[in-house]
């Protein structure tokens, strides 16, 4: 069923479709990555996040090798793609921790991890990194005095997360969810314009996951630009846009509705793995 | 530096401190336990009449030697700790600055390094009964001074490790060279020339020569002064080498 949609994806009459689509330049175009660096995305001057031509290397090798992307204040995009095709390097490039070899990434008009944008840009990082010696709000208080937020919001964010009633409890003895909500919170207490998020549900049950993209929706809803990280593709539909990634490269700017309609597939996992069908074969 | 992000980061590691029982208990019970024991080891060793066992010297000496050795390892693992959990980065995308983080390290660990100076001091003046000509203050004075070098080369040392197995080698490699050049074994004096200059360049050289005037001399005069100028500028190069080389992004 896979292979069949993959290759009917693939073949030579269903092409010129798509290409017509990112001729249009709106948001639902299967974009190889292969046309202008802004076609296929959305937000022009007010993009939260603008990074044309992006190269990084690690030992010699490409792990991102040309990305363009924009991000719009107060939308959920989700970064989706296997293992290793450079999401984390991605997203430690937009916050700034990373060496980078090529192209522009400009966050809220400055250079990423200067010193303007420190306290609003959020990174939450794959292992929920967290002081775990010390309770929630030992945590959050400390976040909040790097940020010079106030403790009002201390006790706001720790309300926003859905855990006031572990407050006083060491996050070792929490479960993955709550770690992971207490990590969300660090990042939250300081009411960043940027929220990166670097696979936050991973490893979480359903239950915990849906509560987690119901924070995260409630937060874009406030105005943050947030970008989500994952390679469950299944997370794709809480999503206001998509990004697919793989071996450093963007495959595809989409939205979730489009990604299934363009695909033909029935599940966001066949829809990927289209794409990537459609991306080797052309 | 900002005052308010390096007292939140001292306030942060010191609520971590006090959270771990039991590396607190170690860290202020192990010095004073190490000395107790190698008292037990000289106490029964023949001396002629008259002439002082070899203990009070040791012990003396040990009281600049533990405390930056023992600090050294506790900072390279917590700095550790901190890079391979995640947090490090963290914190490199928020508003705090590198000196302010080595600088909130360097006070709660050397909050701590006093204490344990304390206890070590107390044990051994009080229950181990080694006597100084100088003030016992002096002593503490030096022993945390000692283990305020040993916290910053820690933090040093931990820029330049990426793994925990890199930071134990670290180790051998600080706390060798001194234990063999400080003047514990053999006099600073009676070492070739080569090597006597190899001590002139290593902190725990200085806290020694410190020592052992306190021990012999009831007037600290200039050259117990040029000793603690020397380990208090061990202290400050090294916090700031080690502010200097953390780099905020990585390859």
């Amino acid at each position: 069923m896979m292979t069949s949609s993959a290759d009917d994806f693939a073949t030579p009459q269903r092409r010129p479709r798509h290409r017509a689509d990112v001729d249009t330049d709106v948001d639902t175009g299967i974009d190889t990555g292969a046309g202008t660096p802004a076609s296929g995305t959305t937000g022009g001057a007010d993009a939260v996040v603008a990074i044309e031509g992006l190269v990084v290397r690690k030992a010699g090798r490409e792990i991102l090798r040309g990305v363009d992307l924009r991000l719009p204040a107060g939308s959920i995009t989700g970064l989706f793609g296997p293992s290793g095709c450079g999401k984390t390097t991605l997203m430690r490039s937009i916050v700034g921790v990373q060496k980078t070899h090529g192209g522009r990434v400009v966050v809220l008009g400055a250079r990423p991890g200067s010193r303007e944008l420190r306290s609003d840009v959020g990174y939450v990082t794959q292992a929920a990194a967290v002081y775990k010696d010390l309770t929630l709000l030992q945590n959050v208080r400390y976040f909040a005095r790097l940020y010079g937020a106030s403790d009002d919001q201390v006790q706001e964010t720790i309300r926003t997360v859905g855990l006031t009633g572990q407050a006083r409890q060491k996050v070792s003895s929490m479960s993955g969810g709550q770690a992971s909500r207490a990590s969300l919170a660090c990042a939250l207490v300081a009411r960043p314009k940027l929220l990166i998020l670097d696979e936050p549900t991973v490893g979480l049950d359903p239950v915990t996951r849906e509560e987690l993209w119901g924070h995260f929706r409630a937060i874009a809803g406030g105005g943050t630009a947030i970008m989500v990280s994952s390679h469950v593709m299944d997370e794709a539909g809480h999503c206001d846009r998509l990004v697919l990634m793989r071996d450093g490269t963007i495959l595809s700017r989409t939205t979730p509705a489009a990604l299934l309609e363009t695909t033909g597939s029935a599940t966001y996992d066949q829809a990927f793995l289209a794409v990537i069908a459609h991306g080797e074969a052309a | 530096m900002n005052p308010q992000t390096y007292a939140a980061s001292t306030v942060r590691i010191v609520q971590q401190l006090l959270a771990d029982h039991r590396t607190l208990a170690l860290i202020l019970a192990v010095p004073a336990l190490l000395l107790t024991l190698l008292y037990y080891v000289f106490r029964d060793v023949p001396v002629p009449p008259g002439v002082e066992g070899p203990f009070p010297r040791i012990a003396v000496t040990m009281l600049g030697i533990l405390p930056m050795l023992l600090m050294f390892a506790v900072t390279s693992v917590a700095m550790l700790r901190e890079r391979t959990t995640g947090t490090l980065e963290r914190l490199w995308t928020t508003p705090l600055h590198r000196v302010d983080l080595i600088a909130g390290y360097a006070t709660a660990f050397a909050g701590t390094a006093v204490l344990q100076s304390l206890v070590l001091c107390a044990v051994t003046y009080w229950f181990l009964g080694v006597t100084t000509a100088g003030a016992a203050g002096w002593v503490i004075l030096v022993a945390a001074l000692s283990s305020t070098v040993g916290i910053a080369c820690g933090l040093l040392a931990s820029a330049f490790a990426r793994t925990e197995f890199q930071a134990v080698q670290f180790m051998p490699l600080f706390i060798g060279p001194q234990i063999f050049l400080c003047g514990l074994l053999v006099d600073t004096d009676l070492m070739p020339r080569a090597l006597q200059w190899v001590a002139d360049v290593l902190p725990l050289t200085y806290a020694v020569d410190a020592l052992s005037h306190v021990r012999e001399n009831a007037a600290m005069g200039s050259d117990f002064t040029w000793d603690v100028v020397a380990l208090a500028a061990f202290a400050a190069g090294a916090l700031a080498l080690a502010a200097l080389t953390m780099p905020r992004s990585t390859r």
